[in-house]
């Protein structure tokens, strides 16, 4: 009786958090329970969602041995996790490169503007952005071939060519991303108390010695925090990015299928519901796994930092 | 983050003595930023980056406005020999199609970032109090959620077989309402902003938690709403994902969605308005990658106008609301 009491005594706070209780229980929960059918060979029935979970049959690790027996699935975990580490990497080194510099702009105002000028990719929807790319690589009327041409090469397919897309989906990429990346670091550089700087000057240090010396070191635990929690999201990748970029065009499957999207064309395109899952979940498991050895890492190196 | 940098600022020496006392000396030093070439060189580099990042949407405005035959002729071009608005105005035809998606847009948004910020500020600020006593149990329920998902499948089943909102406005606007992390930021903001002391005088002059909620807290953390709210209309105007799992009919595809479905096919925007009588010198006509990118520039404008004015606002809430206290 002691905890009916107890839930009366909180009604109003269980009542405020009623809402999204309720839609976590139907969007992140009742979803998580439905993995069971990456063990199953899931069929529709009428009755409905849970008669159509209860009543397909087992199948035990059958979807799982097939996804891995394929082909498919060493191609769309090399290529999620060497995009990302391409992208973690040339990323940081970047938005830190620009963070120091715009630190070190004299004139505010245009320090301003550059940076508002860099985050603005961040606001465009990745459909947008396939638009900007296609300006650009459409091969009858890109910006590129047009180039290429002018200097008197020959016109590339660049949606049928999937040697270029690593450079394009990281170069696109970055390009979305940077602006945002840096704006971190700016104000962890703007944060440094400006009398190291002051003594630096004094004792003769040159503005690289400065910023080797006092900048980098002082957001250098920012970066490995940030590092290793991008670390731990290595297995999800950007669907907008692989998807809408390339067009969802079929040559390029090759260097441009990640786990993402080839969960997403295992369920809209082939309907293979229960392999789909299976990826999925492998997806979820690594993913989970590593980001709970990251926060682990982060934990030894910085408390507060830590996720949990 | 704030935390974080008071920490460091704390453990810092203090300032050097010679320079503590002279003022004149520390302005000197103070005005320690490059100066001649290397400033030069960081501008030009700097310049040449912004412009990098901006370019993309000026060449696709650029390309809207010229002329179609031009197009097919000489590709995409900066300076087009042969401006039109030809574009714009044979969108303005199809407009049907275009009004409606457009609605529907903003319907989402608008909707869709009221129950948002509602639930999310809600439960993050149950969590937030220590009066609540299940509070750990709840915060560890949205947290999990960050850490491991169903993924895409059961929950396009759910969603589907469930709940059936396939082909309903509520696909476009449920899926996206909650989220952990903005919750978390949120818990992060009612912590700091909201003194317990103040929320604690209101009760004993009587006021119901309810009540303390919307005339006390909700006003005092305006500024983390607001940064939500920013987040969660962003969201939902750039969401195409949801309306390419869930949507098929043409009275339901909101703006991105309209911009992949004409992707392939620019007379996906006639769906709405074609005349049975419609002849195939008018198909001919259309000013097919001209009226793309015009269909571009029109459905991102809002946001390149807003733009300005809301940044300053979304770096300071990335900046401030660090998610761990």
């Amino acid at each position: 009786m002691n905890w009916l009491r107890n839930i009366w005594k909180n009604r109003v706070w269980l009542l405020m958090v009623l809402p999204a209780t309720v839609w976590f229980v139907l969007f992140s929960y009742l979803p998580m329970a439905g993995t069971v059918i990456a063990f199953k060979n899931f069929r529709y029935d009428a009755g409905g969602f849970f008669s159509s979970v209860m009543s397909s049959e087992w199948v035990g690790l059958e979807n799982f041995e097939f996804l891995f027996n394929s082909s498919d699935a060493f191609i769309i975990t090399r290529n999620t996790l060497l995009y990302n580490l391409v992208f973690i990497v040339v990323g940081l080194i970047i938005s830190v490169t620009i963070a120091i510099l715009i630190s070190e702009i004299a004139n505010k105002r245009l320090a301003k503007i550059y940076q508002t000028g860099m985050l603005f990719p961040h606001f465009l929807s990745w459909v947008v952005v396939s638009y900007f790319v296609f300006t650009f690589l459409s091969a009858d009327r890109g910006m590129v071939n047009s180039l290429i041409e002018w200097l008197g090469g020959d016109p590339i397919s660049w949606y049928n060519d999937p040697e270029y897309w690593p450079y394009i989906l990281t170069f696109t990429n970055l390009w979305k991303t940077v602006g945002y990346g840096s704006i971190i670091y700016i104000a962890a550089i703007v944060g440094i108390d400006r009398s190291y700087y002051e003594a630096a000057m004094i004792d003769g240090a040159s503005k690289l010695q400065q910023i080797k010396n006092i900048t980098i070191p002082m957001i250098k635990p920012l970066i490995i925090v940030l590092t290793i929690l991008n670390i731990g999201n290595i297995f999800n990748s950007d669907f907008g990015l692989f998807f809408q970029v390339p067009r969802d065009s079929g040559p390029l499957y090759d260097v441009t299928n990640v786990i993402d999207t080839y969960v997403y064309r295992g369920l809209m395109n082939l309907g293979e519901i229960s392999m789909s899952t299976a990826a999925g979940l492998y997806q979820s498991l690594v993913g989970f796994i590593l980001v709970l050895a990251t926060n682990y890492v982060v934990r030894k190196i910085d408390k507060d930092s830590a996720l949990f | 983050m704030a935390k974080r940098k008071a920490d460091i600022v704390e453990q810092q020496p203090p300032a050097l003595s010679p320079v503590k006392n002279n003022k004149k000396k520390r302005k000197r030093l103070n005005n320690d930023k490059l100066s001649g070439i290397p400033n030069l060189i960081v501008n030009i580099f700097m310049a040449g980056f912004t412009l990098l990042c901006l370019f993309p949407f000026l060449y696709v405005i650029i390309i809207s406005f010229t002329d179609e035959q031009t197009l097919t002729e000489n590709g995409f071009q900066l300076i087009p020999e042969e401006w039109s608005t030809f574009a714009y105005s044979y969108l303005w035809d199809m407009k049907a199609q275009l009004i409606q998606s457009y609605m529907i847009t903003i319907i989402v948004t608008v909707l869709g970032t009221l129950i948002s910020v509602l639930t999310i500020a809600l439960f993050a600020y149950a969590i937030s109090r220590k009066q609540f006593r299940y509070r750990k149990l709840f915060t560890f329920m949205a947290l999990f959620t960050l850490l491991f998902n169903g993924g895409m499948v059961p929950l396009y089943i759910v969603a589907t077989q469930l709940l059936h909102l396939k082909n309903t406005i509520w696909a476009l606007i449920l899926p996206l309402a909650v989220n952990a992390f903005y919750i978390l930021i949120m818990r992060t903001f009612f912590m700091r902003s909201v003194p317990e002391p103040l929320l604690e005088s209101a009760r004993i002059d009587g006021a119901g938690e309810w009540r303390i909620f919307f005339q006390i807290v909700f006003p005092l953390a305006l500024p983390g709403i607001a940064t939500i709210a920013l987040f969660s209309t962003l969201g939902y105007w750039n969401d195409w994902f949801h309306a390419l799992l869930f949507i098929d009919e043409p009275q339901l595809v909101p703006l991105q969605s309209l911009l992949m479905k004409i992707e392939n096919n620019i007379e996906f925007l006639t769906q709405n308005t074609l005349v049975s009588g419609q002849s195939a010198e008018m198909l001919a006509a259309i000013p097919k990658d001209a009226a793309k990118m015009a269909m571009v520039v029109i459905s991102t404008l809002p946001i390149a106008v807003a733009y300005p004015f809301f940044q300053r606002f979304f770096i300071q809430g990335l900046t401030v609301g660090g998610v761990k206290e």
